[in-house]
């Protein structure tokens, strides 16, 4: 795909209780934004286990992020928090895969905070949109001599 | 010999060795599986050529055991032969299994490596600064090389593997377990990895130690701090991979003091064993506010290269992005 055609895809990993209302509200409220971010629900940020986010790379996604309440707002009480925790560590270790750090995003998105959603679909979307694609393929990050 | 016994085959790919040392390991015991089949091919033991493989039959091995990750052309070659002459194919050991220590070279890539090996390194010795060549010619002569891939796979990647035996190297109790179902016919679903079905954790006689609630407040190196040889590494903390590693390997690391890497791979409910080590040891670290995971996780040494030391290969990223290799 040539760079000036380049449509971003992402996925959105959003908790139920606080970031994926806060989506619906932007929906609701009739909210334009960028259509890249593919939303997947769950249950808690925390749910967010890191192969989902690897998984999400090697099938063609050019970012991710995941959103959860606002610290101190987790409906399981420190879910968030070990999403945190999680995410910062993941981050470098993509790195090291030679996927950049802007590429994985943490957000906090509240119930009420329809506003701030599209704000971080614009952004991200307009941030992986610059970075460019990742191309990062199945067989392992590119054209080499076997497959 | 007689036409009889059933027909193995041992070869090597991309490995140390160990895999090898871990038939001969196998002690006296050798010579009831000798006695009881007909080794036909074994470089590092015997006398055979590839053309006596050649040779054979299709399908006329009852088993080759595998060792070594592909990462050569002589190797994908080879396992391609062995396949088409075994009704079994057993991936023998961590390298062939999942990648292994090669593996890590998957962060990597040929001209890296190339340029590590032959130019950079102080004890090279190369002042015409030559590199191995797949083709050269000499006197009139063309010599040919194996090709040098950028990518190292596990063994399943290649061919059709019947079954995994883990471990670096596997423990004998595994292999001599694996030899006596194959004699016996009693193998489990094709697919499966001889090994317990659990956690290393499960096994491990520092479980005991572990605190009701684990945290860790400061990451060290096994070096860095006086290990206490009964209390769980983690509570330590010292990064042990325990947790995400299948076991029996029989904690031979733990004996001697030293942490799970985790050569025996995940158990069957994971998919990649890294993400999910990860995923663990992220969720014990004693912080919460950013600042302070930054710094937790920013002392760790090469986490990547930690937690996929032995997986990296046959994890669901695979390797480095190529052109991210610099």
């Amino acid at each position: 795909m040539s760079q000036e055609h380049f449509e971003p895809k992402l996925v959105g990993f959003l908790c139920t209780w606080c970031s994926y209302t806060g989506a619906d509200l932007a929906g609701t409220a009739r909210m334009m934004y960028a259509p890249n971010v593919r939303i997947i629900r769950i249950m808690c940020s925390g749910r967010v286990d890191p192969q989902f986010v690897m998984k999400a790379f090697q099938e063609g996604a050019d970012g991710v992020f995941i959103s959860g309440c606002h610290p101190g707002d987790c409906h399981y009480k420190d879910g968030n928090t070990k999403t945190l925790r999680r995410h910062r560590l993941l981050s470098r270790v993509l790195e090291q895969f030679g996927i950049e750090r802007e590429r994985f995003r943490l957000e906090w998105v509240s119930a009420s905070e329809g506003t701030k959603f599209r704000q971080v679909c614009n952004e991200f979307t307009e941030q992986i949109r610059t970075l460019g694609p990742l191309n990062f393929n199945g067989n392992g990050g590119g054209p080499h001599e076997r497959r | 010999m007689s036409d009889a016994k059933p027909k193995v085959a041992f070869y090597w790919c991309s490995s140390c060795g160990g895999c090898e040392e871990s038939i001969v390991d196998l002690a006296e015991d050798i010579l009831k599986v000798v006695a009881a089949v007909d080794i036909v091919f074994w470089p590092v033991a015997l006398d055979f050529k590839k053309k006596d493989v050649e040779a054979m039959p299709d399908k006329s091995i009852a088993v080759s055991f595998i060792n070594g990750a592909i990462r050569m052309s002589e190797q994908e070659e080879m396992a391609h032969l062995l396949r088409r002459k075994s009704q079994l194919v057993v991936a023998h050991g961590a390298c062939a299994h999942l990648g292994g220590i090669p593996g890590l070279a998957n962060f990597w890539n040929k001209s890296t490596i190339f340029r590590t090996a032959y130019h950079t390194t102080v004890s090279t010795d190369n002042p015409a600064g030559l590199e191995p060549q797949p083709k050269t010619s000499l006197d009139g002569h063309e010599l040919t090389l194996p090709e040098f891939w950028d990518t190292v796979y596990p063994l399943d990647a290649i061919i059709d593997v019947d079954y995994y035996l883990p471990g670096c190297a596997p423990h004998r109790d595994l292999i001599l377990n694996a030899v006596t179902a194959i004699l016996e016919g009693k193998l489990p679903p094709k697919g499966a990895v001889l090994a317990p079905n659990k956690s290393c954790c499960d096994d491990c006689d520092r479980n005991e130690t572990k605190p009701e609630k684990m945290t860790i407040k400061e990451i060290k190196r096994p070096y860095e701090v006086l290990l206490d040889p009964k209390t769980c590494f983690l509570a330590q903390g010292v990064i042990c991979m325990g947790p995400a590693t299948r076991s029996g390997c029989g904690e031979r690391c733990i004996e001697g003091n030293m942490p799970c890497r985790g050569c025996m791979g995940p158990t069957d409910q994971v998919y990649d064993q890294g993400a999910k080590f990860l995923s663990a040891f992220a969720s014990i670290l004693d912080a919460s506010e950013e600042k302070d995971v930054e710094r937790l996780v920013d002392s760790i040494v090469d986490p990547a290269g930690t937690f996929y030391r032995f997986s990296l290969p046959s994890s669901i990223l695979k390797r480095k992005k190529l052109e991210a290799v610099r």
